[in-house]
């Protein structure tokens, strides 16, 4: 078995075992990416430096000692976080030659657990859809078919984890995100509780949404890897000082599950559902109670999406305008056209149809009628939710109404491009903890295409989903 | 609700970004589905309730007034670096008055 086929924590019981060093167990990754990233396209930028840090990471074991618990494990990393010193483009032309001056907390926080970074990953424009299509650098193939989408706007995180091109690697979900590539292709994709992962130097796409959070091969690697990555910060004043966290659940049985039963409707691909049936199935055999339940507000979901966040993402990208950083249209007579040339010719189609969008919703006249409108029902998605919650511990879903579609499959029709995210969308406008897990793989054609399992928590209750996904995990897979 | 070319021509001027007449004609039919597609949260009745203003139930989450961020020539550094226009330590810009 090559080393970049380990999960993280086989490879880390490895290193402290000293079957093999952190040298070459980065130089397996490296030669799998050169070997083989030439048909996916999951990485934008490969740190050939890797190998160096992994030396380093060598001389700290040799040392002995207390090591630090991510010591070098390879990660890969979404390129819409800043890595300082290095080229973060957001997939955007806008900010194809820019360098981070400083590191994203998430990024500090890794290289404290010394962690190392194998690369950054492909993904849609400014973290914008469902297919990474959107990439001003070239889509991403799906590793499992390549003919089909890797799933957005993570999509080279998830790829680069499907193909064992990294062992672990970090995405952000503000819509589905991190869930839907994962459920894609075939990993464990979590986005945590808003407020738990600090958002700084994170690309801001729709701030009231954002969050980062890992993909890996393994519920239990997303858990060390959220682990290392949450906490309060001071540089992001929408993380929780001290929450609350729920208590860990140690079994299946008697743990109730709710399924809503407004998810279950045309447009759910039918080999979807039996995927997920199947799946609640063998959860049920181990105890579980499935449970009906009702989030009367979810077809509202969708469109409270798509006028918040355009709208946030009007404000968030204003700041790309030529002057500080990123392409400044040199061609530009005079200050106006600075603005206007250079945002039009950085920016992507999808980018300028939700900062067109999101300009009208908030525009004088139009701002009660929509932005307001959303963010009411906001508060009433929210409330199903914790409604919910009163009666069951965690909610199922499908991850995605169908397996991974074909490139050029929903790019001329926008509004079929965002169904994609139907299940996933109502998570982030709650704010509370979702992630993706592998169920059953359905047939299409030759291919057998991943199929994910959504788990959806409490606010606060990251710890706890995350050890219930654990438990389903095993259960999925043993039976 | 329906865009004309004139409301696209307006948007684009408040986000100061310029179309094409194809990019206008594209997002003219776009925008216009898209909001046809998201009118329908008029049909929930949202009288008595309050909007959400963010993620958050945290308010006034403040800290103390302390500088926190270190290496500040450092990073002043790479800011300038970062501009595509500079003069010593200014960014430069184009005239603002004719």
């Amino acid at each position: 078995m090559k080393l970049n086929e380990f999960t993280i924590i086989q490879a880390a019981a490895g290193l402290h075992d000293k079957k093999f060093s952190a040298r070459e167990l980065i130089v397996d990754c490296l030669a799998a990416i050169r070997g083989y990233d030439e048909n996916f396209h999951a990485y934008l930028e490969v740190f050939e430096t890797a190998e160096r840090h992994a030396e380093e990471a060598d001389r700290l074991i040799e040392k002995g000692g207390v090591l630090p618990p991510l010591l070098g494990i390879p990660l890969a990393i979404k390129d819409n976080i800043l890595i300082k010193g290095g080229r973060t483009t957001a997939g955007s032309k806008i900010l194809a030659n820019y360098t981070a001056p400083y590191d994203a907390t998430v990024i500090k926080k890794l290289k404290n657990h010394g962690a190392i970074f194998l690369g950054k990953t492909n993904l849609d424009e400014f973290a914008m859809g469902v297919s990474t299509e959107n990439s001003a650098f070239g889509p991403t193939k799906n590793p499992r078919d390549t003919s089909r989408v890797p799933g957005g706007s993570s999509g080279g995180s998830a790829a680069a984890v499907a193909a064992h091109l990294c062992l672990g690697a970090l995405g952000s979900d503000t819509g589905g995100s991190i869930r839907q590539p994962a459920s894609f292709c075939g990993v464990v994709g979590f986005k945590p509780t808003y407020g738990s992962v600090s958002r700084h130097g994170l690309i801001a796409m729709a701030s009231s949404l954002d969050q980062i959070g890992p993909f890996a091969k393994t519920v239990a690697d997303a858990e060390l890897l959220f682990g290392a990555i949450a906490g309060p910060d001071h540089f992001d004043a929408t993380t929780h000082p001290d929450p609350m966290q729920l208590p860990p659940i140690e079994s299946l049985k008697h743990l109730r599950i709710g399924v809503p039963k407004e998810y279950f409707i045309s447009g759910l691909d039918h080999r979807v559902e039996t995927a997920i049936r199947s799946a609640l199935e063998k959860i049920e055999k181990a105890g579980a109670i499935i449970k009906e339940i009702s989030l009367s507000h979810s077809e509202y979901a969708l469109a409270a999406y798509y006028i918040i966040v355009p709208s946030e993402v009007s404000a968030n990208l204003a700041r790309f305008d030529g002057v500080r950083y990123g392409l400044q249209e040199k061609n530009a007579r005079t200050l106006a056209e600075v603005y206007t040339h250079s945002r039009a010719h950085g920016f992507g189609t999808e980018v300028k149809r939700r900062i067109m969008l999101g300009t009208y919703a908030l525009s004088s006249g139009y701002y009660d009628a929509y932005y307001l409108k959303a963010q009411k029902v906001r508060r009433l998605i929210k409330q199903d939710f914790e409604r919910a919650f009163k009666e069951v511990d965690v909610i199922a879903s499908p991850t995605a109404p169908t397996p991974a579609f074909r490139f050029g499959e929903k790019t001329d029709d926008p509004i079929q491009m965002y169904l994609a995210d139907i299940y996933t969308v109502a998570v982030n406008l709650a704010g509370i903890p979702g992630i993706s897990l592998p169920a059953e793989k359905v047939l299409e054609e030759k291919a057998l295409l991943p199929v994910g399992l959504q788990l959806v928590g409490p606010r606060w209750g990251d710890r706890q989903l995350l050890g219930i996904a654990k438990l389903a995990e095993q259960v999925i897979a043993n039976s | 609700m329906s865009i004309v070319k004139k409301d696209v021509e307006h948007i684009a001027h408040l986000a100061r970004i310029e179309l094409s007449d194809a990019e206008k004609q594209k997002f003219e039919k776009e925008l216009s589905a898209i909001l046809a597609f998201v009118e329908k949260l008029n049909e929930v009745d949202t009288a008595e309730v309050e909007p959400m203003t963010g993620g958050t139930e945290l308010e006034n989450h403040l800290r103390e007034d302390a500088v926190i961020d270190g290496d500040l020539e450092e990073k002043a550094e790479a800011l300038l670096a970062a501009a595509p226009e500079t003069k010593e330590t200014w960014i430069k810009v184009k005239a603002i008055f004719e």
